[in-house]
């Protein structure tokens, strides 16, 4: 449908060439480089392929990937829609994602939640989500107090539409000047990050969902969507039992914010919600692998909110195999375990390996939780008994088991 | 109520200052103490309540710059921890914790801001972020050790005359000049996250035993010392 510059159609061809070429050649799955080819010949190319779309941008600390798969998977039902679904998430992802379907009316695409701004304000959006912030790879990643200033500076004087959990006051705060906001209640289990008021720095009162400053006017909007355990409540009070096929607490927070998005593009969620009982595995997660008669259920963690999140789907009656590197991707300190309680785990049988497991083998020994030391992946599922396991692993982690497995989940 | 035999360790602020894993040095203390049947009572103490002055260990962590201003601020109207200091109890600061015991620091612009003064020591916001692994040789009179940690800050501290350097960089920036962290008396000041003391079980140890003013059984140090070995291997030349 867009009908781009002589230029910009060059830019855009030539980048898909370069991500056929990297998936040809197995250097990669194709969606950063062909994007950054792509941006090389013609900067204002993400600009231009954005142009007479429809546009969601998904941005959170956890639950971009999943959330984005939802979104796209509901949006369907109206039409085709480009999306980067493989999680590159930086402006060379977006030009790669829209590039690659280029008639597509709809886009949604996952934004890491620096470069929220910048991409709003190329690509102009008519909705954004946000669904959380804490604490995530300090040694890399923006501090989250300034990351929600400036999401509130690109939201000021843009005709955008917010869809956002006003459970976490800090995203609150950062979408608290946009124009129009649709907020949803879907919870936030992990609180460390949102004890102090985001706009004077004074204690914050917390009762279940609900939250308010104690110093100022500061308080939690009243939501028009909510998750309520295992279904949502639209704004008429009619309640969704949600059934999805994702687990946990974590996906239907997801699905609460995908279903008031829906309903921004005048789709109702009776036609939304068969769409996101679909969506069984998203880029690896919650999918599991067999081996020798052990069926492993694997599960991403990367940060402490992300591990509250993965030990409430975790099976309590099935061993675990924790996995911990820190690479680049990761975070290089692993100070953030310390935030994890692991207690949580105690008369479990618990494996740990990964590159770090040292650290955190001592930090569950600090917590009294009993485990033993693999050297490597396999070596931990060779200790299984036949039957079923889960894993927890961060990032990088979690994509070597996936290769491993020849990456076929 | 607390009793008089237990071992106090005070938190200071984790709403505002505890963003990597600082919680950790308050599990270390209470492990190592009550391994050695040392009973322990720990206070969190968030921003809003007043710090106790009764405390043996005082504890605060890193943030970011805004909550480092806002704490900063809040301790100065307190006074708790002043007066736990001039009773003579211990304190850990860490990060943006350690910048604020000085006389100033930098602000998230750069500009400075009033410190807390119970150290002489001064901060500045440097040209770069110093992120990574840090090692370092311990002030002998703290026992000579090895220090290990990750750092990520951006400040700069120059030490007063009467406050000693913690250790001398090996490998990474600590304090810019060579340096890393400092002491006087029973206060340690150190720019290292990991969490410091899980790095280093010695200094949770040095701790301890200025408060229970006498020596330590030994405790076993296996995963401690296994991951000591393998960072400090990780980034030491040779």
């Amino acid at each position: 449908m867009t009908q781009l510059p002589l230029r910009a159609q060059l830019a855009s061809a030539l980048g898909r060439t370069a991500a056929t070429l990297s998936r040809v050649t197995g250097r990669g799955d194709g969606s950063v480089i062909g994007g950054r080819v792509g941006l090389m010949l013609e900067p204002d190319l993400l600009r231009k392929l954005a142009a007479d779309r429809k546009l969601v941008l998904i941005s959170a600390t956890n639950g971009k990937t999943t959330t984005t798969r939802l979104i796209t998977s509901e949006l369907q039902e109206l039409g085709e829609v480009a999306t980067n679904a493989f999680g590159a998430n930086m402006p060379a992802g977006h030009v790669s994602a829209l590039s690659q379907s280029k008639q597509a009316p709809f886009g949604v695409l996952e934004v890491d939640e620096k470069y929220l701004p910048e991409v709003l304000a190329t690509t102009g959006a008519t909705v954004v989500c946000l669904m959380n912030l804490s604490r995530d790879q300090m040694d890399r990643a923006a501090e989250i107090w300034l990351l929600a200033q400036k999401w509130q500076r690109a939201l000021t004087d843009v005709d955008t539409h917010v869809i956002a959990n006003c459970d976490d006051p800090l995203v609150t705060w950062g979408a608290s000047t946009a124009s129009r906001v649709t907020w949803v209640s879907c919870g936030q289990p992990w609180k460390e990050d949102s004890w102090c008021c985001p706009q004077c720095g004074g204690p914050l009162d917390r009762k279940d969902n609900d939250w308010a400053c104690r110093e100022c006017t500061f308080r939690r909007p009243e939501p028009s969507w909510v998750l309520d355990d295992d279904a949502v409540i639209d704004p008429r009070g009619q309640r969704w039992v949600l059934d999805l096929q994702l687990p946990g607490r974590a996906n239907r927070a997801n699905a609460a914010i995908a279903l008031a998005t829906a309903e921004t593009f005048g789709l109702p969620a009776d036609r939304a919600l068969p769409r996101l009982r679909e969506v069984t595995s998203v880029a690896g997660r919650y999918t599991t692998v067999e081996r020798d008669g052990r069926s492993m259920r694997l599960l991403l963690a990367k940060n402490p909110a992300g591990w509250l999140e993965a030990f409430e789907v975790s099976d309590p009656a099935l061993p675990i195999v924790l996995s911990v590197n820190a690479q680049g991707p990761d975070g290089r300190d692993t100070s953030w375990l310390w935030d994890v309680d692991y207690r949580i785990l105690t008369g479990r049988p618990v494996y740990v390996t990964g590159q770090r497991r040292l650290d955190l083998a001592l930090r569950l020994d600090v917590a009294g939780v009993p485990f033993e030391l693999c050297e490597t992946f396999d070596a931990a599922v060779a200790r299984q008994a036949p039957g079923r396991v889960d894993v927890i692993a961060n990032y990088t982690a979690f994509q070597q088991i996936r290769a491993e497995f020849g990456r076929a989940v | 109520m607390p009793s008089d035999s237990a071992l106090r360790i005070v938190w200071i602020y984790p709403d505002l200052l505890s963003t990597y894993g600082d919680q950790g040095n308050v599990l270390i203390l209470e492990q190592r103490a009550r391994t050695r049947g040392i009973p322990v009572e720990t206070v969190y103490v968030r921003s809003a309540d007043l710090v106790p002055d009764s405390g043996d260990i005082y504890l605060i962590g890193g943030g970011e710059d805004r909550p480092q201003i806002l704490a900063a601020e809040r301790l100065r109207r307190d006074g708790g921890l002043h007066r736990a200091v001039e009773r003579g109890a211990s304190l850990l600061a860490v990060c943006a914790g350690y910048q604020i015991m000085g006389s100033v620091f930098g602000g998230e612009e750069g500009q400075p801001v009033a410190g807390i003064g119970l150290l002489d020591i001064e901060s500045v916001r440097g040209p770069a972020r110093a992120v990574g692994e840090l090692a370092a040789e311990v002030d002998t009179g703290l026992g000579g050790h090895m220090l290990t940690g990750f750092e990520n800050h951006m400040g700069v501290t120059r030490l007063g005359r009467g406050v000693r350097p913690l250790s001398r960089t090996i490998v990474g920036t600590g304090n810019g000049d060579g340096t890393e962290g400092c002491h006087v008396g029973q206060i340690v000041g150190t720019y290292l996250h990991g969490p410091a003391l899980a790095r280093n079980p010695w200094l949770a140890d040095v701790f301890l035993s200025w408060a229970t003013g006498g020596p330590l059984t030994p405790v076993d140090d296996t995963w401690y010392d296994l991951l000591r070995a393998e960072r400090l291997k990780a980034v030491l030349p040779g």
